[in-house]
């Protein structure tokens, strides 16, 4: 589907817009200039629908659920290249993280797009487990979002099975419930 | 003897990066520097638990650094670029964020968080370099470099905010480390260009294409290896060689070592202890690089 470019003013939500610089980490982002710096710094932009400047001008005007059914927060591997070459020193990254949060209490989220089932898969055995183990959120994450992507893993899974870099065995650490109530946390899909 | 190291290893040196701490751990025995692992550690929560609820994160990081702080460590060693990262980054929001600070406080049972700030979380190449220094490592050199040109990649997390093992935009640490033990090092223009992390799991394409191009740079300049310092780049570097060779033609079967298993190497640890029998892309040239006993070539003056 071809991206919508006209948006009306009725469509922005200029609370939310204003309650962005409250978050953590989203202070600076009133001060954007929108020169493009993040955009061009990081290597995900040409995959994204929103390049990471275009996202700052959607968030500043109020337009939520653009920004947060969009796959670019997703897309965002959190390498900071931006944050280090921001000329007014905004942490788009951690605006990135505040949107994907957002986006999984709203279930805004692009629904079967990997990137988000594998965070939540992670969060979840983490929370139960207090370690990730590879090879069981490889396996769930591709069994909750497309399946098919297993049957080229098995090559690399043997490779790895093969040169002892892959193993069954669960890990877990040894207060793992009493950690689990500690984390607490929203209940996650 | 000094007083140890804390070491948290994270999840990814008990699994696909199980070479680094193997080589971590030979190397730091060969330099006399001793590591004790924090018990019963948790996951760090990398980069995808920060993305579903925040108070939790700092949570988890939190526990790690109050069982260093029961432990009586001064330094904790994070291999892993992303422990790295999340654990500094921890320190820093506890540090400005007043709410937060009590939020996570409440939770992992230390009413003084600020204690927690006191714990030094630290990478090993900047250990190696700080601590130990390149004039102290030449000094323990065993064995001659026959190998090939390198890549120093940093990869982005241990060089980004919150964190201070290197310089941001040009950072030469590993080169300079290398260069103590007689590795030629290219000048590797993306070396802080990230892999794409766990991406290379869920949107495998652009994975592939982001190391695609890594690779593609580092042959270019002359590199028959790439040295990294980070789990998750080994990774990524090294198992999708062969699916760019089957879709593209083009043959990359570069050896992509840990800075770790070079230096052990030079210092006289062996190819087992070392893990370099983990690699998957360019076995051939790692047992050529890595014999005991290279076969001399032949000079005819």
């Amino acid at each position: 589907m071809m991206e919508r470019k006209l948006k009306f003013q009725r469509e922005a939500d200029p609370v939310w817009a204003r309650r962005i610089s409250d978050r953590p980490g989203c202070e600076g982002v009133s001060s954007c200039l929108q020169c493009g710096a993040c955009s061009g710094a990081c290597p995900l932009s040409i995959y994204m629908d929103y390049s990471p400047r275009r996202i700052i001008a959607l968030v500043r005007e109020g337009f939520r659920k653009d920004a947060l059914s969009s796959k670019t927060i997703w897309l965002c591997a959190s390498c900071y290249s931006c944050a280090v070459h921001c000329p007014r020193q905004i942490h788009v990254t951690d605006l990135m993280y505040s949107l994907k949060r957002e986006a999984i209490q709203q279930r805004l989220y692009p629904r079967r797009f990997p990137v988000p089932v594998l965070a939540q898969e992670f969060f979840r055995m983490v929370r139960r487990q207090g370690r990730s183990s590879e090879f069981w959120l490889i396996l769930r994450t591709a069994l909750r979002s497309n399946p098919l992507i297993l049957l080229g893993m098995m090559r690399i899974g043997w490779d790895l099975l093969r040169t002892g870099r892959f193993t069954l065995r669960r890990e877990r650490i040894a207060d793992a419930a009493s950690l689990s109530r500690r984390l607490g946390g929203p209940e996650v899909a | 003897m000094a007083a140890a190291y804390g070491y948290f290893p994270g999840c990814s040196l008990r699994g696909t990066g199980v070479a680094y701490e193997e080589s971590m751990l030979t190397l730091f025995r060969l330099l006399d520097l001793p590591l004790a692992e924090l018990e019963n550690w948790n996951c760090c929560g990398a980069t995808s638990y920060m993305s579903i609820d925040e108070r939790s994160a700092f949570v988890l990081s939190s526990r790690n650094l109050a069982l260093a702080h029961e432990a009586k460590h001064r330094d904790l060693i994070a291999p892993c670029s992303a422990c790295y990262l999340v654990l500094r980054k921890t320190q820093d929001y506890i540090q400005r964020y007043p709410r937060i600070a009590r939020e996570v406080g409440v939770s992992v049972d230390h009413g003084n968080l600020r204690v927690l700030n006191q714990i030094r979380v630290r990478h090993p190449m900047e250990v190696l370099y700080a601590d130990v220094g390149p004039d102290r490592i030449r000094k323990k050199v065993t064995r001659h470099w026959h190998g090939g040109m390198v890549a120093c990649y940093y990869g982005c997390q241990m060089v980004r905010p919150y964190a201070e093992a290197d310089r941001t935009h040009d950072p030469t640490r590993m080169d300079e480390l290398l260069a103590a033990v007689d590795v030629p090092t290219v000048r590797y223009s993306l070396k802080t260009k990230c892999c794409g992390g766990s991406l290379m799991g869920t949107t495998h394409e652009i994975g592939v294409r982001l190391n695609y191009i890594l690779l593609k740079e580092a042959a270019r300049k002359g590199a028959q290896a790439i040295a990294t310092a980070c789990p998750l780049c080994q990774f990524n570097l090294d198992a999708c060689q062969r699916e760019i060779r089957r879709e593209s033609g083009e043959r990359f079967d570069i050896p992509i070592l840990f800075f770790t298993q070079i230096l052990g190497w030079s210092l006289g640890g062996d190819v087992r202890s070392l893990g370099l029998r983990r690699s998957i892309s360019g076995r051939k040239t790692i047992e050529q690089w890595f014999a005991e006993a290279p076969a001399r070539k032949e000079t005819y003056v």
